[in-house]
């Protein structure tokens, strides 16, 4: 895919936030129907990230384009984009429906006629209520009901998983798998790896304002090349062996003609990988 | 214009939602009760009408209060959005920053008027009602130029408002302004007349001080002229200047657009 169907690129970005570099020298592109997931510890500069995106601070360096413009000029862009901030909050004395018409409005949308969207994130019966009655997950199907609003080519959420419950997660995971479907770009950002298996396509990992890696989840295992660990008992001994992907096959069926018993066999987790790129830019 | 007109009424919603409108109204019209009630009982014959009368000594209260409530209502603006959290949402949207201020600015503008015309009023119908409506220009025109004086400390409200990070900071510029314009600078001024020591003050430079402070404007502009100002002693300076009321109304106009240019800029200058 060629940079010209990309919905944003950034082209070495830098940003600096009272002397530290929060991001810098940062390239990558985002192209329709991807779901993408930023990686990173607190503070690697996701929101940062997020924020330049929206146009809400300036990149100090680099080239920026979000749905083929400059997102510090001119708000047109901003129409055909969603967002969900980190632990979205709204004014709690307003209900759900009358908090979704003033988004909507700022969008250009009409105030009324969005039904479909509280069906859609779980919230009809609650629809009516004050905010104020609202839990934590109730909050963040509202917040992301907001950033649907109007049928987005970009869905911009930050961490919109902290905080929900497994069940709530599936379902978000779910409405951002079809909006995908439909075309739009997601970028989503996580402070975890092992909860996007499945769900993002791709994973950028950022450390420290940095790219550490960029590709699909087995790509990112592939580059990594940690090692399995098999455990079997062999002649009445345990045993324990650490295999590359390669090696897998050949071990296994020697293994078993030699009559190997209780045979357990670990992958790397996505949390391994995950530390040992942290390990190797640390090092 | 519609974002503006959008949070504009979302800043309205939110009065009436959070009982600031209600709550208003109701100091505005008890205090415009009691003046009304007091000034206007039959002490002696005067000339004037007895809304001219309850003119003197609502002017005098809302020098007090008005710029207070606008300072109230105001200095959190941009702040409270900060802090509640709904800032960034706000600002992801298709709109500029500039309208954020002037939005927010309208729809306290609204609640602002809402309270004095009512409040106003109701003292007003009180006063009608018992002693008849002679003088009932000059008590629309001096809830007119209230509704100014409130526009102007709202305008320095959004812009203590949008110039720091913290609520409490903008209460304390707030205070601050008040203390100052409604309290201090009359004192100020009073003092340098007496260090004069009987010698005059030349014009230009007495009417460039009242210019220079919104609460003195609106104080010529509602007692300088009319029965008012032979009640409240008002007459005596205005005869001395060479201030119109055209020329104190684009004052007044000048202080509320000034801040509020300011507060505009410095929103969108801001790096959140």
């Amino acid at each position: 895919m060629s940079d010209a169907d990309a919905t944003v690129v950034l082209d070495n970005v830098c940003k600096i936030y009272a002397g530290r570099r929060v991001v810098s020298d940062l390239s990558y592109a985002l192209h329709p129907g991807q779901v993408v997931a930023l990686v990173g510890h607190n503070g690697a500069g996701k929101t940062t990230q997020i924020k330049m995106m929206l146009g809400l601070t300036r990149p100090d360096g680099g080239r920026l384009s979000v749905l083929g413009a400059d997102p510090g000029h001119g708000r047109g862009a901003r129409r055909a984009l969603g967002y969900l901030p980190e632990s979205v909050q709204f004014h709690l004395a307003f209900t759900g429906r009358e908090t979704l018409a003033f988004y909507a409005r700022l969008k250009g949308l009409p105030a009324s006629g969005h039904d479909a969207l509280f069906a859609r994130v779980g919230l009809a019966e609650a629809a009516d209520r004050a905010v104020r009655t609202y839990s934590k997950g109730m909050r963040q199907r509202l917040g992301l009901a907001q950033a649907l609003l109007g049928s987005p080519r970009l869905l911009l959420l930050d961490e919109p998983t902290s905080g929900l419950d497994p069940a709530l997660r599936r379902e978000l995971y779910g409405i951002v798998a079809d909006l995908a479907r439909q075309g739009a770009t997601v970028l989503l950002s996580s402070h975890a790896l092992t909860e996007l298996e499945g769900h993002a396509e791709r994973v950028i990992v950022i450390n420290r304002g940095r790219k550490i890696a960029d590709g699909t989840l087995d790509e990112l295992r592939a580059l990594a090349g940690l090692p399995s660990r098999l455990n079997c008992v062999l002649d009445g001994a345990p045993q324990l062996v650490e295999l590359s992907q390669s090696e897998k096959p050949a071990v296994l069926r020697g293994l078993l003609d030699r009559g190997a018993t209780r045979i357990t066999l670990e992958d790397p987790s996505l949390d391994d990988i995950y530390a040992h790129f942290l390990k190797r830019e640390a090092a | 214009m519609s974002a503006i007109l959008t949070i504009a009424r979302r800043e309205l919603a939110e009065g009436m939602r959070n009982r600031w409108v209600v709550s208003m109204t109701v100091v505005m019209a008890a205090l415009a009760g009691a003046i009304a009630a007091l000034g206007s009982a039959p002490t002696g014959s005067t000339a004037t009408g007895a809304l001219d009368v309850v003119v003197v000594g609502l002017a005098s209260l809302t020098i007090f209060l008005v710029p207070l409530i606008a300072l109230l209502l105001s200095h959190d603006s941009i702040t409270r959005e900060a802090e509640r959290g709904t800032l960034l949402l706000l600002l992801s949207h298709p709109l500029a920053r500039w309208q954020v201020v002037a939005g927010k600015f309208l729809g306290q503008l609204a609640i602002l008027t809402l309270a004095t015309v009512i409040g106003f009023g109701c003292a007003a119908v009180f006063v009608i009602w018992g002693h008849g409506a002679e003088g009932w220009q000059a008590f629309v025109y001096m809830t007119a130029a209230s509704i100014l004086l409130g526009a102007v400390f709202l305008g320095l409200g959004v812009l203590a408002s949008s110039l720091v990070q913290e609520s409490s900071t903008a209460a304390g510029i707030a205070i601050g302004l008040w203390l100052f314009l409604v309290a201090l600078y009359d004192m100020a001024l009073l003092a340098a007349l007496v260090a004069r020591g009987g010698h005059a003050v030349p014009g230009a430079l007495m009417d460039l001080a009242l210019l220079a402070n919104p609460t003195d404007a609106y104080r010529l502009l509602t007692l300088g002229e009319g029965a008012s100002a032979m009640l409240s002693g008002m007459g005596g300076v205005y005869d001395n200047s060479h201030l119109t009321p055209a020329l104190l109304v684009a004052a007044l106009l000048a202080w509320c657009l000034l801040p509020l240019a300011l507060a505009m800029t410095a929103f969108s200058r801001r790096n959140l």
